[in-house]
């Protein structure tokens, strides 16, 4: 009942933004939106398959540069046929590399992943006539709803039907995952998670959940990396770079993966603890290593753990 | 014949583990396999539940040949197993563990959008399970919160979940009381009977336990078969009394008898 009411209140917070606050802080929230997309999806494989991945910007960059791609070379300007069409990329890329990744677990799960991430990384860096190498691609204002927006101030169009369309696009996001994590699946998905053996003993074959987990999880990450793009107009390899990949990691650290809206918020308090640092020192990753690592000595839960809505978190000191 | 095991060889590497073992498992009995510690018999009960390929010979469940199929196609043909250290989902609570042996038994476990907690087939499957083994006050706790004597049971109620014709059971009794051991026995022959096991294989170290619940007992010394028979006929085996149960422990057991623990079942 009481997370309800939270819920209830955040969602009114969140339309009711663009009203009482600056353009500013309505504009921060565009990419704490697209990361909210991504971290829901990581999470269905660090929270509920017990996998880490340190490659998924890979997925962030295929949606990035598929509204790019698509605006710049071809006539679409929709963001629905975008988001489709990122969405159908990413889940093509993650059925490819998940089938060679999930056969592994732990470290070497994480390292496979970051190695194919870093291949991506550099096909955008090195294939410039088609993705613009480093200086990357424009993103040319795509269309909501079929409604051509072109007309409109940049900032209004940002602060207003794109502010709203991504929390549409957050929102659906979040109800067909809350399906996925209470349904069958997810169900099994976490039995593989803590004890692979006994969930292939009951007949749940392990490898086939962690693969559809994954390919869940790029279809989220290419989503939210598709919704990257407008806002700033312009895409380039830095979204598929490994820093990003720990970026996005350390957004789930931070809210607390074994709770669903803990990555979520995760991305909120980073998003704009990011903005605040940055505007006040140069080293602004200096004060967020610190802040890494005092969340996982003192708080392994994250910031939903201090709350203690969350189930118990053991952290491994071997 | 529901389970049979021919001339079962296994190495690892040069030792070998198993040397020509030859076992069937018949409709409506209960099989101990006893032995010494390194005699072989977890390496043949991973064997028998695919999870290990044998160097040489065959393994056959229901007339078809299971070498090395794995535990998830295994569990698909209708055997399950439990383990000899306890296998739980730690995060679990009682009933979601029981909950995901019923979604893999109604092969449920791709529905992606559909409410698990409002799918009436699984959620009274497990609680029938809960029910039987005595779970169901503990539904909603966590797996690794429970006494050592429940995570055993809850282990072995996962397998039963499962509703499978044959059930490998290594060592259902380690690690619990001798208080606790009888009833772990009763709970598990009470429900046997209930969902109609066809048999049931278990690895047993308490000789009570294996003497007084067993159709048939097979006694395993260095990776061979050194007797198989009724209880009766392998106590009094002075080979097999002298190599693995002991003179104390054959001279009597203290749990009453249960020949025949399936003899009355009647799948449902």
């Amino acid at each position: 009942m009481r997370g309800r009411a939270v819920l209830a209140a955040v969602a009114l917070a969140a339309l009711g933004l663009p009203w009482v606050t600056p353009a500013y802080h309505v504009l921060l929230m565009l990419p704490f939106m697209a990361y909210a997309v991504v971290l829901l999806g990581l999470n269905l494989l660090f929270g509920h398959a017990g996998l880490v991945s340190f490659g998924h910007a890979l997925f962030i960059g295929i949606g990035a540069y598929t509204g790019a791609f698509l605006t710049t070379h071809t006539p679409v300007r929709s963001l629905e046929v975008i988001l489709v069409g990122a969405a159908v990329l990413g889940a093509a890329a993650a059925a490819l590399v998940g089938a060679l990744c999930v056969r592994y677990v732990k470290i070497y799960f994480g390292m496979l992943t970051l190695a194919f991430g870093m291949l991506f990384y550099t096909f955008l860096l090195k294939f410039y006539r088609l993705t613009g190498g480093d200086e990357g691609m424009r993103v040319l204002r795509p269309s909501l709803l079929g409604q051509s927006l072109d007309a409109m101030p940049k900032t209004e169009y940002l602060a207003g039907p794109y502010y709203y369309y991504s929390l549409a696009v957050l929102a659906l996001a979040t109800l067909v995952m809350w399906r996925i994590v209470h349904s069958p699946f997810g169900l099994c998905l976490r039995t593989t998670r803590d004890n692979p053996a006994k969930a292939e003993a009951l007949g749940l074959g392990v490898t086939r959940y962690r693969w559809y987990a994954f390919v869940i999880s790029g279809v989220y990450a290419a989503v939210g990396g598709a919704l990257l793009g407008p806002p700033t107009g312009n895409v380039d390899p830095t979204l598929a770079y490994w820093t990003q990949s720990g970026n996005i990691v350390f957004m789930t650290l931070l809210g607390g993966f074994a709770s669903f809206f803990g990555p979520v918020l995760g991305a909120f308090v980073f998003i704009f603890l990011q903005d605040t640092v940055m505007s006040v020192v140069v080293y602004w990753r200096l004060i967020f290593g610190a802040l890494l690592a005092v969340i996982v000595i003192f708080a392994p839960g994250g910031l939903m753990g201090l709350f203690g809505r969350n189930r118990p978190v053991e952290v491994s000191r071997t | 014949m529901i389970l049979e095991a021919r001339n079962v060889t296994k190495f690892y590497g040069s030792f070998r583990a198993l040397a020509g073992v030859s076992l069937g498992v018949e409709e409506s009995e209960c099989v101990s396999i006893i032995g010494p510690n390194g005699a072989g018999k977890s390496t043949l009960i991973n064997v028998l539940t695919g999870a290990l390929r044998p160097t040489s010979g065959s393994v056959r469940f229901k007339g078809r040949d299971v070498r090395g199929i794995g535990p998830v196609a295994l569990a698909r043909l209708g055997m399950a197993r439990s383990f000899q250290l306890v296998h739980i989902f730690p995060d679990l609570t009682v009933l979601e563990t029981l909950q995901a042996a019923v979604v893999s038994r109604l092969r449920r476990g791709t529905r992606l959008f559909s409410a698990l907690a409002r799918d009436r087939e699984v959620q009274e499957g497990a609680l029938e399970v809960a029910d039987l083994f005595r779970l169901a006050d503990k539904r909603h706790a966590v797996a690794r919160q429970l006494s050592q004597g429940d995570k055993k049971l809850l282990d072995v109620a996962s397998a039963f979940a499962l509703r499978p014709e044959i059930i490998l059971l290594d060592e259902p009794t380690s690690g619990v009381s001798t208080a606790d051991k009888t009833t772990i026995m009763e709970i598990l022959v009470t429900a046997s009977r209930r969902i109609g096991l066809r048999a049931i294989i278990q690895v047993e170290h308490d000789m009570d336990i294996a003497f007084g619940y067993s159709d048939r007992i097979i006694a395993l010394h260095e990776g061979k078969v050194l007797a198989d028979g009724p209880p009766a006929r392998i106590r009094a085996d002075r080979h097999v009394v002298d190599t693995v149960i002991g003179r104390t422990r054959a001279s009597g057991t203290t749990t009453a008898p249960h020949p025949g623990p399936l003899a009355t079942g009647e799948r449902g």
